[in-house]
């Protein structure tokens, strides 16, 4: 369940986002966040932003499995 | 595509199966409750990957799966009432009711449209005001709070003909209702992503707390699925048992608070039938009497065929986790996605679509 | 004119006759159509392709195209897929009352221009107009007819263990572009269709190897299923490599927003093509000198074991079967 995709805010009008993902762009309710800003990603899931994406903990995830894969080949 | 792409890098995903293949001692069984995982663990071929100390099974992760007959054929019969568009996720044209399905109704001439997002049912009610638009609401408590704001909205547009038939679900009761079955012995769950960034981690810790059972809350990418595993390994190996959050990029231990609250707002739990496992307490979602006039169950007098179950589909045995599509007699043969019986064949992410689709018996 | 097509425009009268002469044979024109006789007369002899399809696409005007250019590429293509050299079609439309005079206009000219780059002469036709609700604004059916170089034979039947399997491009462009435009699910995409007549470029791959075993165009169901529609007839397993199958990135992206896997979206200016081995790089490079061959790749090859399967192997390694669509493809919130 739960089909959603990250999805950057392009533009706010009132309570709906323009957004983008991997060159598309699709008309997003942010109903449920409304903190959202322009230039943050979003978490869209049939339509609707359900979370901010924490881009620094997107960045530390990578970092930690960047770690594990050299660890492990040594 | 930023924030998928980095996450399903190969090179990355061999380190996290090296330290899995070092670490795992213990033979363990983990439960992935999402369906959404379910599917990534099948794409990627996950459990050839993983050591044979290592057991997946699937849990009633599918808000398709687990939708009872009795709930399909009020949606069917709700599709016969002159004058009502039924909107619809398209995961739901397929599965067989009692007797027909939501495809059949549509050929017979129900007005029945697929749509992506509640957005669009709300826009389809706004171009057709001497219509009733009827949203049929399943999901769990990722899309609740979507259908929530839906009604919200519709009621700031002043839309009167915009209603809902809930069949939400919620997934913590339904947990506790199989762990409490005591049919399946687990040692850690894989916890669903998006429900989590919603409701938050802090729902899943009487897992940990009452059963012992380690939980990672697990995103949904290739390397999301594999980091959880090893979390999951690590708490087996060193006996602990915490609810920790492995997709920390989407998830906070509190949830989103907004989302929560408009659910809160328009929802209150009640008893739901779940395919498989009956009734469990407070595990689903009605309309609150202040929002009664968006309510379809209110609106419409739905008379839906008494509900029959087919013979032979063992659809509930399979989301408990308790059997796997390889035991059901029907699977590949009678049932299979071109005619499924069941919906488990039906939904891409039910068990046994996942495995017909994806490689009973493949030799690797 | 006036400005909508009407009930009369169907019924063989003056009406008809002003449409079909001022409509189509002049923008169509060649002198076989003109000629307007019940049907088209002419010479052909040696072995022929003959193939018939409808087309019901909505809606009928999408980024890159519209069910004219449709209709004559997907022809034109079932020809080129035996391959033949496409030279004569047919055209039937059937036209809901109320379609626009202009939106007619549009389509002809486009078949027009489809038919000119793709070296075909639309020779006989038809035109039937239904009332409201009875199509959904216009469906369009055709013939076509090619012949056959001697020393050609491609057949799907054809694959033998150890062929390899070569895609001309990438995949999932067509149906993607078609449903950004459907109301209820609308997203804004740059992509455009990739309907594309295909004759041309299997002209110069027969030129490239004779030895040709198989042709086809990945349109419904897309990918997968017609590579297992190759595997069932000819009797033989098919193994491909995700890595290697090309997506462009905003089609990967609207599957991942809907839930559909590329694998089985419509394509309609793409072609898999089974070669043997030793023929793989003349084939690839003649495909790449094409303007619709210009990201073709080698994709996977031909096995004995298991007839009939398809099977993929993602980055990891691991493998997994790939089965033919079920159903339609459906947007999908799990």
């Amino acid at each position: 369940m739960c089909l959603a995709i990250p999805a950057l805010i392009k533009s706010i009008e009132d309570k709906e986002a323009e957004a983008e993902i991997g060159g598309i762009t699709r008309r997003i309710s942010l109903w449920l966040t409304p903190e959202a800003k322009v230039g943050d990603y979003v978490i869209v899931h049939t339509g609707y932003a359900i979370n901010i994406l924490d881009q620094k903990e997107a960045e530390e995830t990578l970092k930690i499995l960047r770690q594990i894969a050299q660890l492990e080949e040594d | 595509m930023k924030y998928i792409s980095e996450f399903r890098r190969s090179e990355l995903a061999q380190g996290l199966l090296s330290r899995i293949q070092r670490q795992s001692k213990t033979p363990v069984r983990f439960m992935e409750f999402c369906g959404g995982h379910t599917v990534t663990i099948f794409k990627y071929g996950i459990r050839q990957l993983l050591p044979k100390t290592i057991e997946m099974v699937s849990g009633p992760g599918c808000p398709i799966c687990v939708t009872a007959n009795a709930d399909l054929d009020k949606a069917i019969a709700l599709s016969q009432i002159p004058g009502v568009i039924i909107a619809t996720f398209g995961d739901m044209l397929r599965v067989p009711a009692s007797d027909s399905s939501l495809q059949e109704a549509k050929a017979g001439g129900a007005d029945v449209r697929t749509v992506y997002s509640a957005m669009d049912a709300l826009k389809i009610a706004g171009d057709n005001p001497d219509k009733s638009v009827a949203f049929l609401g399943i999901g769990f408590e990722t899309t609740a709070p979507t259908i929530a704001a839906s009604i919200l909205q519709a009621e700031e547009k002043g839309l009167k003909n915009y209603y809902v038939l809930s069949m939400h679900k919620l997934c913590p009761p339904v947990i506790k209702a199989l762990l409490d079955s005591g049919e399946l012995k687990l040692h850690g769950l894989v916890c669903p992503g998006h429900v989590s960034a919603i409701i938050g981690s802090r729902p899943w810790e009487f897992i940990a707390r009452d059963y012992g059972i380690p939980c990672v809350v697990s995103g949904f990418e290739l390397l999301d699925i594999l980091q959880c595993v090893e979390m999951l390994v690590n708490q087996v190996e060193s006996g602990k048992s915490q609810v920790e959050i492995a997709y920390r990029r989407g998830v906070r231990p509190e949830g989103n608070h907004e989302a929560l609250r408009l659910m809160g707002q328009v929802f209150e739990p009640r008893p739901a039938l779940w395919r498989g496992m009956g009734g469990v307490p407070g595990s689903g979602l009605k309309l609150r009497s202040k929002y009664q006039r968006f309510d379809a169950e209110f609106a419409f007098d739905i008379r839906p065929s008494p509900p029959r179950e087919p013979a032979g589909c063992i659809c509930g045995e399979i989301l408990r986790g308790v059997k796997t599509p390889a035991n059901c007699k029907l699977f590949g043969k009678v049932c299979t996605p071109q005619s499924p019986v069941g919906p488990c064949m039906v939904s891409s992410e039910g068990s046994c679509s996942a495995s017909f689709l994806y490689g009973v018996g493949l030799e690797g | 004119m006036k400005d909508k097509i009407l009930l009369a425009h169907g019924s063989g009268g003056k009406l008809s006759h002003e449409l079909v002469e001022k409509g189509f044979v002049k923008a169509l024109a060649n002198p076989i159509l003109a000629k307007l006789d019940d049907s088209a007369v002419f010479d052909l002899s040696g072995k022929l392709a003959f193939t018939t399809d409808s087309y019901v696409v909505s809606p009928i005007f999408f980024p890159g195209g519209d069910i004219g250019k449709l209709a004559v590429c997907g022809t034109v293509n079932d020809l080129a897929m035996s391959g033949a050299k496409p030279l004569y079609l047919s055209l039937a439309f059937i036209i809901e009352e109320g379609l626009l005079q202009s939106e007619l206009e549009q389509i002809v000219d486009s078949i027009q221009k489809t038919a000119k780059e793709a070296g075909v002469e639309i020779i006989t036709g038809d035109t039937k107009v239904v009332p409201r609700g009875g199509a959904d604004r216009l469906f369009i059916n055709t013939a076509g007819v090619g012949v056959i170089a001697e020393g050609v034979n491609i057949s799907g039947s054809n694959a033998k263990a150890g062929d390899r399997v070569l895609l001309s491009g990438t995949i999932g462009d067509h149906g993607i572009a078609v449903i950004s435009q459907r109301e209820e699910l609308s997203f804004a995409t740059t992509l455009k269709s990739d309907c594309a007549p295909l004759g041309g470029l299997v002209a110069e791959m027969l030129n490239a190897s004779p030895n040709i075993h198989c042709l086809r165009d990945p349109t419904r169901g897309g990918l997968a299923t017609t590579l297992n529609e190759l595997a069932g007839q000819s009797g033989v397993s098919i193994r491909i490599e995700d890595e290697k199958v090309p997506v462009r990135e905003e089609v990967l992206a609207a599957c991942e927003m809907l839930g559909f896997d590329p694998l089985y979206v419509a394509n309609e200016g793409k072609l898999v093509t089974i070669v043997p081995p030793e023929d793989a790089d003349k084939v690839l490079k003649a495909m790449r000198k094409n303007r619709y061959g210009k990201d073709a790749a080698v994709i996977g090859e031909v096995g004995a074991e298991k007839p009939g399967r398809v099977v993929i192997k993602t980055a990891l390694g691991a493998s997994r079967i790939l089965e033919m669509l079920t159903g339609d493809l459906l947007p999908r919130i799990c």
